[in-house]
């Protein structure tokens, strides 16, 4: 059956509604769900012990000692990085600055990790 | 010559959904080779044909052409019960009941724009749980959910355009 293209459909009252109503919905969403909430502690873990909890307003360099060497820990006003550490691959290095809440950089050679909180617990793959 | 042993009387009607699911099929296979920048968002054109046949031949019939088309594309895919087809299967499944509840809007306010645009926000939801329970079974995926809901938002606008427009013209 051939169809013919020549007329333009309209929406109608309700389907603007409906229209609106989604587009409000989906906007809703991204922001309820895309929160990304400013980390306010360091948690750093070395092997299976908790080094200390730390606070990220502040500036500060942490020299923490694992299996391979000393690793270098700079906190500097809300963020925080590896600023230095004897692993191989220098993966924790090149992940550059952490910010927010959730977020993670781990040295595995060296077994020290940072954790970034905020006031309550995000979803990431270490508290699932 | 083979004379067929096995004779299945079909009536006409069985033609028409045979007809319009092959229709159908045919949407979900060009939709299958077009490559999608995000797994998981696709315009799902085949839905224009489950809406169509809703309009023009009523609810069971629509049921019939959507799923068959499931079960007919995931087996020409060779996707037959693995995750894509459960989820192809819990989308369409969704978005029926959907129609099933929508196609009793007053008409007179509510176009094949808005059914439309119900079935595809239903189509990903039934999608996200199934990933939620069964694939991915990790709340990390509440991010992925905006950008679904987006999609469907979107692609669900445009394929009812769509359907308004042929049952104008038919």
């Amino acid at each position: 059956m051939p169809f013919k293209f020549s007329h333009h459909p309209k929406p109608l009252i309700g389907d603007w509604l409906v229209i609106f109503a989604s587009f409000a919905l989906v906007i809703f969403m991204f922001q309820s769900f895309w929160v990304f909430e400013q980390a306010s502690n360091l948690k750093i873990r070395q092997g299976n012990q908790i080094v200390g909890t730390f606070d990220l307003n502040q500036t500060r360099e942490l020299h923490i000692k694992g299996p391979i060497g000393e690793s270098i820990i700079v906190i500097n006003q809300g963020k925080v990085r590896f600023k230095q550490s004897p692993c191989r691959n220098q993966y924790c290095v090149h992940q550059g600055w952490l910010s927010r809440a959730g977020q993670v950089a781990i040295c595995l050679p060296n077994q020290i990790s940072l954790q970034l909180m905020g006031e309550k617990s995000s979803y990431d793959s270490l508290n699932y | 010559m083979t004379h067929s042993t096995i004779n299945i009387s079909t009536t006409a009607e069985d033609h028409h959904i045979a007809k319009l699911t092959a229709l159908a099929i045919g949407l979900h296979m060009i939709e299958a080779v077009i490559p999608s920048p995000l797994p998981g968002v696709k315009p799902g054109i085949a839905n224009i044909v489950t809406l169509f046949v809703l309009y023009e031949y009523g609810f069971a019939t629509a049921a019939w052409v959507s799923l068959l088309r499931v079960f007919a594309s995931s087996l020409l895919l060779g996707q037959f019960l693995s995750p894509t087809f459960v989820l192809s299967l819990s989308g369409a499944l969704l978005s029926l009941t959907a129609l099933s509840l929508a196609q009793y809007l007053p008409k007179k306010y509510f176009s094949a724009i808005t059914l439309s645009i119900l079935a595809a926000f239903a189509h990903i939801a039934g999608q996200l749980i199934v990933v939620r329970l069964w694939l991915i079974p990790h709340t990390g995926i509440i991010y992925l959910i905006p950008i679904f809901a987006l999609a469907a938002l979107v692609f669900g606008l445009i394929n009812g355009l769509i359907t308004a427009k042929l049952i104008k013209n038919n």
